[in-house]
């Protein structure tokens, strides 16, 4: 629980392309791991154990830490029925929590609707990129999708301070004139004008930061910099978005400095620099970070990479997680398996309803389009 | 010529096409509203229509081998600001959002490519020539697993949707018509088909590379069976069932209508289904065909009314081309090609990857506050840069008329003029005065390239091009 009454906060970040699940958190105890992957295995003298089963892929040392500390929930076997080997699809899946037809409104835009029914905050939900997510998309939900912190806005490139003082004014005048003249013009009028308020605000995040901890310089550390600083400055932001990619490693996964490899080198420091700041700032207990990707990959290695699977692993992170493994490892015995691939076992509509209820206080039901079991991985707030 | 006739050709230029600069509306006004209707209408007639293929995929490395799905997809918006046919790529573009096919799927561009070029030969003649070409086309055969229809275990992915998302619309048949369509289709594949089915999953050059995707049908797997679709009975193929689907009712109706929001305003009122009426009239009385259809609405009153007139919200793809081509850039193999698709995707919309079967969500639904930041920004940037062509011409023809001296309202009033005509509102108007009216009267006499002079000009398009109504087409 909170010190104070501040409101608690989740970070998703989304690792696009299909995170490979067993070179990420490895079965190294079980031999059919090497069996089936004769060219991409992790050697077991290379794996950070957990136990004598289970261990981290070496680029996941700073998650490992925060491993240690109790801080990670790993949720083994997490996916949903029928998968779907599409990245586009899949990911569509787990954004708007239809499985079965294509939906219009991400499971994120609806609990941003029901965290601030009027609309009142346009930052309650901010993407850190470019493109609005479908997770975050949800007609009449305003969602800030911020490239760089430092130059966001309109009309970014206009180098002289004043002129653009002048254009966001004249801006601001134009969308604001005369509602209620047709629906579009209005809809475009306030749209506008929420760009515009929250960019205003938004602006103000970077100067109001400091900190001790020197993010590195690729996207997901400085998306997460960003991230920070946009919680530190109390804008009342409640959910932050992010990814990173591509993880689509269906060759040179491994071979010298493999593509899986070197993205981890990038995600797990920046998760671990972005922990350490929100304990500096006294965050840590009202931030939840979920790590997710579209599905997972196939168990047998192609040769050189991993082709499209299902069943992944996710993580949770925060000061709040009662650390440990929830879902079950899924079998890799050749019967087991989902035509080559591992069988979830939970659906990941049951960690968002964890999310929503115990941490945002939502009902989950009507966001994720159903009930679905939960887990303890967090008290109820 | 009047400023109504040049509103009218824009707004024609704008909806057929992507539109055009001012130089290039004059010379359609020279011809006439009807016989420019004619030339939109018949594209093959154009010797020259674009960049030469060599020329466009020499110069531009991912475009060489087709293989990139962002080199493909720029290859196309390529030819879109190029193109001296511009309803026939707006009409591609149509087909794609209609025909929505992606390459999450496939993991074939090329194959994506020759459907459009598929679109392009047949878009504005007989539906069912269409239908039928869509059909065998290897990209669509994928996406809609039709590889998977077999005589005797079919799969109803693609006799479904062709009925429900590209014909006739949901309510207009039965289940069991789906069932019986799908039998139809039974054996219209792939060559290879099991060997691409594996190879577009795992998108891996293993075993065998990639290659040519080309139309197979197998006679062996087809269900010559007795079928009875829509209420008539036969031994039907998938061109029977083609043949009673272009007749239908519910086809005209449903087709036209799609073309109405695509071309005529995203609401249909009700003189709208009037005009769409019309344009149902001239589908059957043409037997059935597209170019027809779409010469009724072109040439309506409805269409030609203010009514009409910015009653749609521009799509990213169109937003984008239609910018690229007032500034006349990308006229040559150029460097940050790939930017196009890229600022298109944070605007909502990458071509050859619509969220779904069902294509795009158009009208209000381009716009969020994330989207709507993209597209004034991007679109802003490239307008407000005087060095690029479009803005050369632009600032000639400024500089030649009154002595180069505006007033800030009259530098407002030509503006919006020349980048349109776009009816701006009087508190749009006012702002944008307000705003160039910090620096008093322009005055262009003797203006270099570049210039303070010049770049007040540019300043004031990038806010034009920010407004509410430069969002509508």
């Amino acid at each position: 629980m909170t010190s104070d009454s501040r409101n608690p906060a989740l970070v998703v970040i989304q690792l696009t392309g299909g995170n490979d699940p067993l070179n990420t958190f490895i079965p190294y105890g079980d031999g059919l791991y090497y069996d089936f992957r004769p060219n991409i295995a992790i050697p077991p003298e290379e794996v950070i154990p957990i136990d004598d089963q289970f261990g981290f892929n070496p680029n996941l040392r700073t998650i490992k830490e925060l491993w240690d500390q109790g801080k990670v929930a790993i949720i083994n076997g997490i996916g949903y029925p029928n998968p779907n080997r599409s990245h586009f699809r899949s990911m569509d899946i787990w954004h708007t929590c239809e499985p079965d037809k294509v939906g219009t409104e991400g499971w994120l835009g609806r609990a941003i609707r029901d965290l601030d029914p009027r609309g009142e905050n346009v930052l309650t939900g901010v993407n850190f990129g470019r493109g609005l997510p479908r997770a975050l998309g949800c007609r009449g939900v305003p969602v800030a999708s911020v490239g760089e912190l430092e130059t966001y806005g309109l009309f970014p490139d206009i180098q002289d301070e004043l002129l653009r003082r002048y254009a966001l004014e004249a801006f601001g005048k134009m969308y604001g004139g005369a509602q209620g003249r047709d629906v579009v013009i209005d809809f475009l009028g306030q749209t506008g004008n929420n760009a515009l308020k929250g960019a205003d605000i938004l602006r103000t995040a970077p100067q109001k930061y400091s900190s001790s901890v020197e993010y590195a310089q690729n996207p997901i550390a400085q998306n997460l910099k960003n991230i920070a600083q946009v919680m530190f400055a109390d804008l009342g932001t409640r959910i932050f978005y992010t990814q990173h990619g591509n993880f689509d490693t269906h060759s040179g996964e491994l071979k010298g400095r493999g593509k899986h490899a070197k993205l981890w080198q990038e995600v797990a420091p920046a998760v671990g620099d972005f922990y350490a700041d929100l304990k500096e700032h006294g965050r840590e207990q009202d931030t939840l970070i979920l790590i997710f990707t579209e599905f997972g990959r196939r168990i047998k290695d192609n040769g050189s990479g991993s082709d499209h699977g299902s069943g992944g692993t996710a993580f949770v992170i925060g000061g709040a997680v009662r650390g440990g493994m929830y879902g079950e490892f899924p079998s890799l015995k050749e019967e087991d398996q989902l035509i080559g691939d591992l069988q979830a076992n939970n659906d990941f509509r049951g960690t968002y309803s964890t999310i929503l209820e115990r941490w945002l206080g939502l009902e989950a039901a009507t966001v994720v389009n159903g009930q679905f079991e939960q887990f303890e991985l967090i008290p109820k707030r | 010529m009047s400023n109504r006739d040049m509103a009218l050709m824009a707004h024609l230029i704008r909806r057929a096409g992507f539109g055009a600069t001012r130089d290039e509306l004059e010379e359609y006004l020279t011809k006439g509203y009807e016989t420019v209707v004619e030339e939109l209408l018949h594209p093959s007639d154009s010797a020259l229509r674009s960049i030469p293929d060599d020329v466009l995929r020499r110069f531009h490395q991912n475009m060489g081998e087709m293989r990139n799905i962002d080199g493909v997809a720029c290859y196309w918006m390529y030819r879109m600001i190029n193109t001296r046919c511009p309803l026939e790529e707006k009409l591609s573009l149509f087909w794609h959002g209609l025909f929505a096919t992606g390459n999450s799927k496939l993991s074939s561009p090329m194959s994506l490519l020759n459907q459009i070029d598929t679109f392009r030969r047949h878009a504005l003649g007989p539906f069912a020539t269409l239908l039928i070409e869509l059909s065998k086309d290897p990209a669509m055969i994928m996406w809609l697993d039709n590889n998977d229809n077999h005589k005797g275990a079919t799969n109803e992915n693609y006799g479904r949707e062709l009925l429900e998302l590209f014909s006739m619309g949901i309510g207009n048949y039965t289940e069991q018509d789906i069932k019986e369509c799908a039998r139809a289709f039974t054996g219209w594949t792939v060559g290879n088909a099991e060997y691409n089915a594996v190879r577009a999953n795992k998108d891996s050059i293993w075993p065998y590379s990639r290659y040519a995707w080309h139309f197979e049908y197998r006679d062996y797997d087809h269900d010559d069976g007795i079928k009875t679709f829509l209420g008539e009975q036969g031994r039907f193929n998938g061109e029977d069932i083609i043949d009673i689907i272009v007749r239908q009712q519910a086809t005209a109706h449903f087709i036209c209508t799609r073309l109405f929001q695509y071309f005529g305003a995203d609401q249909v009122d009700q003189d709208g289904e009037q005009v769409i009426q019309e344009m149902v009239n001239s589908y059957f009385e043409s037997g059935y065909e597209i170019r027809p259809v779409l010469r009724t609405l072109f040439n309506s009153d409805y269409f030609k009314s203010e009514k009409a007139r910015f009653a749609r919200v521009k799509g990213p793809v169109e937003l984008v081309i239609g910018a690229m081509r007032l500034a006349g850039t990308y006229r040559k193999p150029t460097m940050n090609v790939e930017q196009l698709t890229k600022y298109t995707g944070y605007m909502g919309q990458t071509i050859f990857q619509p969220p779904s079967v069902e294509g795009w969500h158009e009208g209000m639904e381009w716009i969020d506050s994330g989207a709507l930041v993209e597209r004034v920004n991007f679109v802003g940037k490239e307008l407000s840069n005087v060095k690029n062509p479009g803005m050369r011409q632009m600032i000639d023809r400024l500089a030649s008329e009154r002595g180069g001296t505006f007033s800030p309202e009259e530098l407002v009033d030509r503006c919006v003029d020349l980048l349109g005509p776009i009816p701006v509102a009087d508190d749009t108007r006012a702002s944008l005065v307000e705003y160039t009216a910090r620096q008093g009267v322009l005055h262009l006499e003797g203006h270099q390239p570049g210039d303070e002079s010049e770049q007040r000009v540019g300043d004031l398009v990038r806010l034009v091009t920010a407004t509410r109504e430069f969002q509508l087409a």
